[in-house]
Parts: structure tokens; sequence; C-alpha cells
């Protein structure tokens, strides 16, 4: 199959990303873990501005989306243009000078938070500034990734591939728009948009965040490693097809269902939720495709945990695409919003799909750049230890969201509400501690992948020393 | 034959081998949904239909709304009051898309952690925010939130407060040229560092029923209409300078009694008159 030699393939530039992808995930982790515990247990901001929960939290957040996130997605492009299109990657300098500026821009992010630098858009918190060098380093990876495809040895273009590009389109508009701003100076910028239109350009981006850079990117992911690591070809091409073009279509609409019943207009909350809803479709249709591409495989579930990783990520996906509809219907947002049950959401996709689909595409990738995992059995332990960690938090999340909903709407006989917002605070302690440690299970996990990382990676070294030395006798 | 039976319709098979054709597909079609969504609220009436009594906010205000994004206040309290029982019981009228029309950025939240604050504005003496903020758990038991002693002590940085109002002008919030030229006179006028000397100033800049903004747009508020007098008294209980505390109990105490709200007005239905009226 493969046309040219893996001599002729860029990985240093998949490599760097791999272990910056890895040591961000466990930075990010437990920087979630912390502020979950600040809310379980508020003395835990030591009265300091620079840790207190509200500046802090966006440092969770950024971390394990852009950072974590994002090398992955840096790693697995890189990786998987130059193999599907049986080439170089077209610049490697431009590749460097994509990793080294998106580091820089993430670091500065993570530098000014604390001072309480930020432009207040969830998400897109980093300063104008800061957004400059990310948006650069965006624009030259998706250059040399369309470049790379132009310079293909194959006369198609692999359906992962679709998704990335779909990614790097949409990535680019969302976070182009949402970032327009009118600097006051480095510290401080005011959005180009106020009110009601600043609401509706901040959920466009806030979803699509989700939709391109956590979804369309990761399906990229998910179209090449499962398959390859299952070693049977996807499941269905016409499937594959209908799920890239109607996914690239309707996510782009459901931003508004964040919206439901605020003062934006009535027609643009009908229309998000609607989308929402005709969403599933191409959600499970995804989902189908790559668990059914599995089948007739299953018995290395019994011995490969890159593979529980995998399949478990897709039903964690199936699951959020199921909820995500469920939580736009207008009726049910009513009780959702404002909630932890949100919170609950995004993890079951964050901690399920992205993260699991994520691992096991960085584990297998370790393999074949480097060498085989130094311990199997300690993947098998990452594997459990994430998805009790995950499985905890989502449902602390869930209980504690739904019984939030139901204490704030609740009347007595009288007509009068039954419990003070206060009452409700108190309600949820019980669940902050649960989901602490959901957090901190999955941020140990992080830690063991890598521990086996660092293990690998030396035992590649030592058998390189004994090639050459071999070599030179 | 099943390969016959569900044969695509279209020629998906240049597309795939064709990246120009692939990438302008992607690129168009990604386009759509948010072009639909985001542009026409700029051009529809009804979107954020006129409301009377919402103003820019005042150079201490603003201060105070840039020390509530720097905390990340909004990431745990919502300003969104939704049109429910519950909601109006608990915060009061529901939310207008006016009421937040001068908001760049917008700070409707997506989380209440804490409970609503739309409006938070004289529901509670200056003192109880005061030590609220100092240590929430010493009025509220069961709060989470994080003790914000330093606001106390920090003195407010006005150094950028010109240049804030000079930005807010460019984007449209009717701020006029009187209005930037007095921002330190006003600033201290209201936190009343100044012995009352500039509040009648203040309260005729900011009390006053026309504004224009810098493409000449008027703003022009019915005769009979009494805009919401302006909070001004040494908010932290020192006079003697303005400090943070000052600042964000006056962004604060400010947050929802701009629009005087009616009895029997039917502020939600309305989809043709500005402002709403029966």
């Amino acid at each position: 199959m493969s046309a040219v030699s893996h001599q002729e393939y860029d990985y240093d530039i998949v490599k760097i990303c791999v272990v910056l992808s890895i040591i961000l995930g466990l930075v990010g982790t437990f920087f979630g873990t912390f502020i979950a515990s600040q809310l379980a247990w508020p003395a835990l901001n030591f009265d300091n501005p620079y840790l207190s929960f509200g500046r802090f939290r966006p440092m969770h957040t950024n971390t394990v989306i852009f950072a974590f996130g994002g090398f992955m997605l840096y790693a697995t492009a890189f990786y998987i243009v130059q193999r599907t299109c049986h080439v170089r990657i077209w610049s490697s300098k431009l590749a460097w000078a994509a990793i080294w500026l998106w580091l820089i821009g993430l670091v500065c992010a993570l530098l000014t938070f604390p001072l309480g630098i930020t432009q207040g858009k969830e998400y897109h918190e980093a300063e104008w500034w800061i957004d400059i060098i990310l948006a650069v380093s965006w624009v030259l990876y998706s250059l040399n990734f369309i470049m790379t495809i132009k310079n293909r040895r194959t006369s198609h273009i692999y359906v992962a591939l679709w998704f990335f590009l779909g990614m790097m389109f949409m990535v680019s508009y969302i976070f182009v728009f949402n970032g327009m701003a009118l600097p006051v100076d480095m510290t401080f910028s005011y959005s180009a948009y106020a009110g009601v239109h600043d609401a509706m350009v901040q959920w466009w981006w806030g979803h699509n965040a989700v939709g391109f850079f956590l979804t369309a990117g990761f399906l990229g992911v998910m179209y090449y490693f499962v398959p390859k690591h299952v070693g049977r070809p996807i499941y269905s091409y016409r499937l594959s097809v209908v799920h890239f073009w109607s996914i690239m279509y309707l996510y782009v609409w459901v931003g508004a269902h964040h919206l439901q019943y605020t003062a934006i207009p009535d027609w643009t909350q009908s229309l998000g939720a609607g989308m929402s809803i005709a969403l599933i479709f191409p959600s499970w249709g995804g989902m189908l495709n790559g668990m059914m591409t599995m089948s007739g495989s299953w018995h290395k579930l019994r011995t490969d945990p890159v593979m529980r990783f995998m399949i478990v990520a897709l039903a964690f996906y199936g699951m959020s695409t199921f909820e995500g509809p469920l939580m736009a219907i207008k009726s049910v947002n009513a009780l959702s919003h404002y909630t932890d049950w949100t919170v609950g959401h995004v993890h079951s996709g964050a901690l399920g799909w992205n993260a699991m689909i994520a691992i096991a595409a960085l584990y297998h990738m370790i393999t074949y750049i480097w060498r085989p995992m130094y311990s199997v059995k300690l993947i098998n332990v990452h594997f459990w230890i994430h998805t009790v960690g995950a499985v905890l938090y989502i449902t602390a999340m869930w209980a504690s969201g739904v019984l939030q909903g139901l204490m704030w709407r609740a009347f007595d006989d009288y007509g009068n509400l039954v419990y003070t917002f206060a009452d409700s605070v108190a309600a949820m302690h019980p669940f902050y501690a649960m989901r602490t440690i959901g957090g901190a299970l999955v941020t140990i996990g992080f830690g063991i992948m890598l521990y086996n990382l660092v293990k690998t990676l030396q035992a590649a070294k030592a058998e390189e020393g004994q090639q050459t030395a071999v070599a030179s006798a | 034959m099943s390969e016959n039976k569900f044969k695509l319709s279209i020629p998906h098979d240049s597309v795939e081998r064709n990246l120009g054709i692939l990438c302008v597909f992607v690129a168009l079609l990604v386009a759509v949904g948010g072009i639909v969504e985001i542009v026409p609220p700029y051009y529809l009436d009804d979107a954020e239909p006129a409301v009377e009594g919402v103003r820019p906010y005042t150079p201490l205000e603003l201060e105070g709304y840039a020390i509530y994004r720097k905390e990340g206040c909004y990431l745990c309290h919502s300003q969104m009051i939704r049109p429910f029982r519950d909601e109006k019981e608990r915060y009061g009228h529901f939310s207008l898309a006016a009421e937040s029309r001068y908001d760049h950025n917008y700070v409707w939240g997506s989380k209440r952690t804490g409970p609503d604050l739309a409006r938070l504005g004289t529901k509670y003496t200056d003192a109880w925010h005061v030590q609220h903020l100092r240590q929430p758990t010493s009025v509220v038991p069961e709060s989470v939130m994080p003790n914000y002693a330093w606001l106390e002590t920090n003195v407010l940085d006005t150094s950028k407060t010109k240049a804030r109002m000079e930005a807010l002008r460019t984007l449209n919030v009717p701020y006029e040229q009187g209005d930037i030229d007095n921002w330190e006179a006003d600033l201290k006028a209201q936190a009343a560092a100044d012995d009352g000397a500039g509040e009648d100033d203040l309260r005729a800049r900011y009390e006053r029923n026309t504004w224009v903004n810098e493409e000449g747009v008027v703003d022009q508020w019915t005769d009979s209409f009494k805009p919401t007098p302006l909070n001004v008294r040494a908010f932290d209980g020192d006079a003697s300078d303005v400090t943070e505390m000052d600042a964000l109990v006056a962004y604060l105490q400010s947050r929802g009694n701009m629009v005087h709200f009616e009895e029997g007005v039917d502020y939600y239905h309305d989809k043709f008159g500005q402002p709403y009226r029966k």
C-alpha cells in the first residue's frame, strides 16, 4: 500500500505535538480538578486573587481544549495527512512555526489569565494580541495541511482529511469573527458587538468550537485511527459522505440553543432547537460508522486496551449527541439551562468522547512513530481509571443539575418559592465533592499515561543506542 | 447489487478527487448557518425593541464592569432573567434585549453557580455588598463564592477610564465629548470623593433624556420620562479614596433598574412598536 518509505515522512513534528499534548493534558485536568475542589471547598481559593475561581477557570478550559486538544489535533493532522497522501509534509519549517506559535500563544494566555487579563468571552478569553498569535499559527497549520493534500500521490482525498478541512475553515471563521474587538491597550479590549448581537456571535463561536474543533477534528481522528487500529475498512463509505456534509451544514446553526428563553429573537431560538434535533441523525450516523467498523474485531477488545478507549469514546459520543438535542428542546432547556447539567453534558463529551478518542490516537501514534508502549498493562489501568473518573464526574453533574433546576422552580401550595438560592447551593456540596474525585481520577490517568510515555521514550532511546553500537561494531 | 440500489445521485467522486472543489464547498457550506442567524437581528427592529431609560455606564460603573469581567464574575452569575414565574419571583421582571444594548461584551453568562444579578441593584445595601464581597459566608453561610478582600484595599486604577470611554464611543455607545472630558470629575463625584462638588454636573450628564452617538443617531426619551436617579455616595463607606470596591458596588447597584416597568404593559409580545406600549 505505502508508496513511500516511512523515512520520507516528517515524524519530528508529530512527536513534539504528541509529547506536548500529553503533558498539557495532565496540566489541564489538574487545573480542572483544582477549580472543581474550589467549588466543593471554597477555602481553596486561598484569598489569593491569582488563584481565585473566576480567574482560574479559563486556565482549565483553555488548557484542555486548546493545549491538550489542540496539540493532539496538530499531531494527528500532520500524521494523517502525510500517511494518507503518501507524501511528506509540504513544509516542515512552517509546521514548526505553527507549533511554536501555538505554544507561545497558549503560554501567554496562561500567564495573563491569573492577572485578570481576559476578553470575558467563554472559551475565547485570551486578549486580542494573543488571539493574533494563535490565529497566525492556525492559518499556517491549515495552509500546510492543504498544500500537503495538493501534493498528494493518491487520487482521492481520504475522508478523515475532509473533516480536518471542515474544522480548519470553520474554526478560522468563528475565531476571527468572535475575536473582533477594539483594543484599549495590551490588557483590555471591548468586543465589537454588544448585547444581543454579542450573545449570538459568542455562541456561534462557543458551540462551533465544540462542533468543529472538538467534533469535526476529532471525527477526522476517528475516521483514520479506528479503521487503522482494528485493521478493517470504514464500515460504510456512503454513510461517511452523508455524515460529513450534514455535520458541516447542520452544526453551524445550533449555537442559539445556548440562549433559549433569553432576549434573543424567538425565531433564532426555535431554529437552534430544530437544527439541534436534526443533528442527532448525522451524529449517530458517524457513531455507528465508527462502531460498525470495529465489528468483526470484537475479540481484540479482550487484549487491546487502546481499542477499549475507542469503543467507549464512540459510545460517549453517541450518548452526548443524544443528550445535546434533548437539552436543546426549549422545555427541557428551561430546566437544564444555568445548571450543572450543562457542565455534565460538556464533560460527557469532553472526558468521554474527546479525551478517550484522543488518548487512543496518541497511544496508537506513539507505537508507530517510536516503538510499542512500555506497558500495555498501564494503558489498561489508565483506561479503567479514566472511565470510572468520567462516569463519576458526569453522574454527579447530572444529579446536581436536575436537582438545582427542580429546586429553583419549586412552589409550595401557597404559591411561594420553596427554596432560597442558598438552599440549592448547599444541596450541591456532595455532588461537587464527587465531581472532584472523578476529575482527580482522570488526572491520575493522565499521569500514568505520561509515565508510560517517558518509559517508552527511554526504551526507544536505549534501543537506538544499541543499534548504533551494533552498526559501529 | 446493493451498490446500485443506493447509488449517490451527486458525483461525489469528483469532489473527493479535486481539492479546490472540496475546499470551496466546505468553505461556503459552513458559512450559511451563522450568516442566517447573526446578520438579520441587526436589521430587524423587533430583535432589540427600543425602551426608555437604558443609558451608558458612568465612568465609575464602567470601571466596575471591568472588575466584574476581570474577576470572572460572569462565569458563576448570569445577568439574564428568563420569562418564567419562578424567575420573576426570585429575581424580578425578565430581562429585555435593550437592557444590555451598551454591553460590550454582553455578560448574560451561562451558569448560575450563584444567583442571577440582572436586577440586583438596590436589592441590598452597600454595606451588605461590601461585607459580602469581603467574606461571602459571613452573610450567606452556604456560599461557595471566594472572598474578594483585595477589592477594598486596591485603589482603583483609572489610567484607562478615558480610553475605555473613547473606545466605546467608537463602537457607537452614545458618550458625548463632554462626558469623556469630565470622566475624572464624574468618577470622583459618584464615589463622593469630592465632597459633593461635582454631583450636580454628574447628574446633569447621566440623568439626561437625549443620547447621541458618534454616527449622529439620536435616542430621545419622552419629556415625561424621569431617568432613574444615579447612585452617588461612598459605596465602600470610605469617601477618602476610590477603591475597586467602590467601582464594583456602584456597578452592581446599577443593575436592572434603568427601565421603569409598568404594571399591565406587555414588554414581550410587541413585535412592531418602539418602544413597547400597550
